[in-house]
């Protein structure tokens, strides 16, 4: 008992050690950039210290320790840890600050990993959608979700994908970084809409057949949390999405009502 | 002919959104007569109900942003707008009055009820929405029509 509870503080010790040192490299990375260019938005730095924090409370803290044992605790874990916590990361736009921090040469062989085909691969929308929602059907109509909670290593590397797929996921639906492989507005609104419908469709599945070891009624709450908060995060990236395409339109539709009068 | 179909469409996608919206707030939340899941949906209705849920969403966004992209445009045509909404909604309202609710049973309208009365009313709404949407719309092309020949002989 006393071992383990050595181990957890351990672990809470790095996590929390690793979180402030990504707020602290942003905040370093501003003041570099800010010597070279315009003056580093305000909110971004903002937007970022709110996505670590969403990162690191369903990691360590109370949330999260309750998410071993209730399955509630654990969908508000995933709504921070796959859904907000990558959107405020996508909105503070790291990749750009990333690149102009660096030094020209270093920042080409970043933008030559962007533009690669393995980036253009996972960014796809179809191929992150799948990483995304075929993760999350893996986990809970399968015994994966049992496994994890036996296995640390599964538990950090189901962690880590979650997390990782909801970036990409995000970030592949709008583009605020450097995005150099862009689809059209259609395109990832038919994907994005998919993907949501995945979204309810799986959390009313789960509603309906809750996973190995799960009570009914903490998986039917579970349920209903899955499916109302992912509503309030996707409704972001819907109104982003459209914001995006109706601004970019703007001088086209100008250009053509000039054109006809 | 392009602008009116574009504030038609603007339309459907808010009605589509309201009705997905209304039924979500005053059926679920407020009424809580509708059931978050019903143990006789059929996995068709499942996969439909979520396929509309995030449709509607999404649909409700677009089409106000396609609001603001007319007005922008100065080419907004509020009758067909209107029009637009009350199709939007009521063709939602039919597709979940008949085929989500009864044929894929997704939920009922209410629980421990004589449930015709509740099926009909809410179909007969739905018709209702539509057949106010068209004449709308037509209505509208007519006085389009008009202003036309009006600014043709001019």
């Amino acid at each position: 008992m006393h071992h383990h509870e050595q181990i957890s503080w351990l672990g809470i010790a790095l996590n929390g050690l690793l979180f402030l040192c990504l707020i602290g490299l942003y905040i370093v990375g501003v003041f570099v950039s800010n010597k070279k260019y315009s003056n580093w938005p305000l909110h971004r730095i903002v937007l970022w210290c709110f996505g670590i924090f969403c990162i690191a409370i369903s990691l360590i803290g109370p949330i999260a320790n309750n998410a071993h044992t209730s399955f509630q605790a654990h969908m508000i874990t995933h709504l921070l840890l796959g859904m907000l916590g990558p959107l405020l990361i996508v909105f503070s736009t790291p990749m750009t600050l990333l690149l102009r921090c660096l030094k020209v040469p270093h920042a080409r062989i970043v933008s030559k990993f962007l533009k690669g085909s393995y980036v253009q691969f996972i960014t796809h929308p179809i191929t992150a959608t799948i990483l995304n929602m075929g993760g999350l059907w893996l986990l809970y109509t399968t015994p994966l979700y049992h496994a994890m909670h036996s296995s640390t290593l599964l538990y950090a590397l189901i962690h880590l994908h979650v997390f990782l797929a909801g970036y990409v996921f995000t970030a592949s639906m709008i583009y605020l970084d450097p995005s150099p492989h862009r689809f059209s507005f259609i395109y990832r609104s038919i994907v994005l809409v998919l993907a949501m419908a995945s979204h309810s469709i799986l959390s009313k599945w789960i509603y309906a057949n809750p996973p190995e070891g799960i009570a009914q009624f903490d998986a039917q709450m579970g349920g209903v949390i899955m499916y109302y908060g992912g509503d309030f995060i996707d409704v972001v990236i819907v109104i982003t999405l459209c914001a995006q395409y109706f601004k970019l339109n703007r001088p086209i539709n100008i250009r053509k009502n000039l054109q006809q009068s | 002919m392009k602008n009116s179909k574009y504030n038609i469409w603007s339309g459907i996608f808010f009605g589509v959104g309201i009705a997905g919206f209304l039924d979500e707030a005053v059926f679920h939340q407020l009424l809580h007569w509708h059931h978050f899941y019903d143990k006789a949906t059929l996995s068709v209705g499942l996969i439909s109900d979520g396929l509309f849920h995030a449709f509607s969403w999404f649909s409700t966004v677009a089409g106000l942003f396609m609001l603001a992209d007319l007005r922008k445009r100065k080419i907004w045509n509020t009758k067909k707008w209107v029009g637009g909404i009350f199709l939007g909604a009521g063709a939602f309202q039919l597709y979940d009055g008949t085929i989500q609710h009864k044929l894929m049973k997704i939920h009922q309208i209410r629980y421990n009820v004589e449930i015709f009365y509740y099926d009909f009313t809410w179909n007969v709404i739905a018709i209702i929405l539509i057949i106010v949407g068209v004449v709308l719309i037509k209505k509208s092309s007519v006085s389009d029509k008009k202003a036309g020949e009006l600014h043709a002989s001019s």
